[in-house]
């Protein structure tokens, strides 16, 4: 059985990747999970300076899901270079930073900065981010200046780029597409969709900041829906997540598209799940005999 | 070590309404300290993120550990049906819990509010110092006070005036004619300012033991934070994650 997935002319053992902000550099689910055994670590969003994030609270929880608004807190780049990509050297897994700035200034210093360090695979710029309010989703959800991000930072990027999309637009093909003519070499698809939730009985908002980011399995249908019609409108590879839970919720994502998959919320829900959803699917594939993974990506049956 | 594991239900009863007192067989038990705290799975999936829970009581030779809730939503609700050898998925033991060595041959307070009382209980029962312990309630169901009482001078408050002195915590302090050379908390927001101001005009150190709604219980989500006085070790951004560096900070260090 051969699980090997290569996105961008980078090889990863296996599709299972962490989805960007739901396990930070990987130190704290190390004491659960075996790094070693994931596809990569797609590491919490760095700027080029420390962010401190939004006012809590940040989460709550909602039907099948969350909400979270936690703005980025992140310790810069600085620290990141000194502190986490040291400690995910350790480890035989692959290493995605997720990149997040304010400007396409912030993003060029960040990712120039990553570009000197070799063990870096590959760069997820994170224009969608919903809960902050300057920069990231502004990118994110307009086709001319996701392009315009896309071409800029590729211009600076040594590491092959995905570009993670927001779900929070009209049409998602429309930005699949300016993301690959704009140099994209892979997408991240999907990032929270903007929720709220009110507490009744004190007549407040459950978070600070108004409105959220949605995760967890009630999001997977949309999730799937975007993927599918992102890999009917582009040719570059797309990483699937939204609401995966269950090594049959990732090979859904394959069918509609995906080369990879990324699991989120359900690290909160369940630390080891990252690792039981890599097992769920071996599972799958020895039960129904499928040699090569590749051989379920966008095979649904139309 | 942090573990996640399936344990079982040794018993359950409500102690007062809605408030509940459940033992738990677990390997955890062992390294259980007094303001620690677990993550309790719901297995309903709709109810997706794990219930932080304080650990009330441990007993390690018998692998036992405790914890007393009130049903707040769906999660500790159907925690409350769980029955004596029911399954019960957590993971701990998680936080920094009190630095009770530091309080050895001193005059303390003990201060517990509402559902912050339960921590109060394995914190004062390991505490070797002179203990007036300090309850803060609604009303006369006096959880735990019994308990509490075993291991120190007991005060009560409550807010409707039914028992004990009628308002907080520190309003049992002032009619007790009370003094302490250190103080640990747990407890309400408004309470745990009002220890903080407290503290700070007597010149004394406070433990408090603070909460937040959390995702992930281990650091990795950053959604439980507080405000620090100095950087945070994490993000360096005066944020410290209550979950990891907390739940129990110096009340000087924090911004509340």
């Amino acid at each position: 059985m051969n699980t090997q997935v290569t996105i961008a002319g980078v090889t990863f053992q296996n599709p299972v990747m962490t989805a960007s902000g739901t396990f930070g550099s990987g130190m704290e689910y190390s004491e659960f999970v075996d790094l070693n055994r994931l596809g990569a670590v797609v590491t919490k969003g760095v700027a080029n300076v420390p962010w401190p994030g939004n006012p809590v609270p940040r989460v709550a929880e909602v039907y099948g899901g969350m909400l979270n608004a936690i703005g980025l807190q992140n310790p810069g780049i600085q620290v990141f270079m000194e502190r986490d990509i040291p400690f995910l050297k350790q480890f035989h897994t692959k290493i995605i930073v997720n990149v997040c700035g304010k400007t396409v200034e912030d993003y060029i210093e960040v990712v120039e900065r990553l570009g000197e360090e070799d063990a870096v695979s590959m760069l997820e710029i994170n224009v969608s981010c919903p809960n902050v309010k300057e920069g990231a989703i502004a990118f994110g959800q307009k086709a001319d200046a996701l392009y315009h991000i896309t071409q800029e930072v590729k211009k600076h990027a040594k590491q092959p780029i995905i570009m993670k999309l927001s779900p929070n637009v009209t049409d998602i093909t429309e930005m699949a597409r300016a993301a690959e003519a704009a140099g994209a070499d892979a997408l991240s698809m999907i990032n929270t969709i903007t929720g709220m939730k009110i507490d009744v009985h004190k007549r407040r908002f459950a978070i600070a900041n108004k409105t959220g980011g949605m995760s967890g399995p009630a999001i997977k249908p949309v999730a799937v829906r975007m993927v599918y019609q992102a890999a009917h409108a582009v040719k570059i590879p797309i990483i699937g997540m939204g609401g995966i839970s269950t090594g049959e919720d990732a090979v859904e994502f394959l069918l509609a598209g995906a080369s990879a998959v990324s699991v989120g919320a359900m690290n909160f829900a369940d630390p080891c799940a990252t690792i039981r959803v890599l097992e769920e699917i071996e599972a799958y594939m020895k039960r129904y005999q499928i040699e090569h993974i590749t051989e379920l990506i966008g095979a649904v049956q139309e | 070590m942090k573990k996640k594991e399936i344990a079982l239900v040794l018993s359950q009863k409500e102690i007062a309404p809605r408030i509940y007192d459940m033992w738990i067989q677990t390997q955890l038990a062992g390294q259980a300290r007094p303001g620690q705290f677990i993550c309790v799975y719901p297995r309903d999936r709709a109810t997706l993120l794990p219930r932080p829970i304080s650990v009330c009581e441990v007993n390690r030779s018998r692998d036992a550990l405790r914890i007393v809730y009130r049903v707040a939503g769906a999660g500790t609700e159907e925690f409350s049906h769980y029955k004596a050898q029911d399954p019960i998925a957590i993971m701990g033991t998680l936080g920094n819990g009190f630095p009770v060595g530091e309080a050895v041959g001193k005059t303390v307070f003990l201060i517990g509010g509402g559902i912050g009382i339960p921590p109060i209980l394995e914190l004062a029962k390991e505490m070797d110092a002179k203990k007036q312990i300090l309850l803060g309630y609604r009303d006369s169901n006096t959880f735990l006070r019994e308990e509490l009482e075993k291991y120190g001078r007991v005060y009560v408050a409550a807010e409707d005036g039914s028992v004990g002195t009628r308002g907080n915590v520190l309003d049992a302090a002032a009619k007790n004619c009370l003094e302490a050379e250190m103080i640990f908390a747990c407890g309400p927001m408004p309470m745990l300012r009002a220890v903080k101001r407290y503290a700070g005009e007597k010149g004394i150190k406070a433990y408090i033991s603070l909460e937040e709604h959390m995702a992930c219980g281990v650091g990795a989500c950053l959604g439980c934070v507080v405000k620090t006085k100095n950087l945070d070790p994490h993000s360096h951004v005066h944020n410290a994650r209550i979950c990891t560096e907390g739940p129990v900070f110096l009340a000087d260090d924090v911004e509340i």
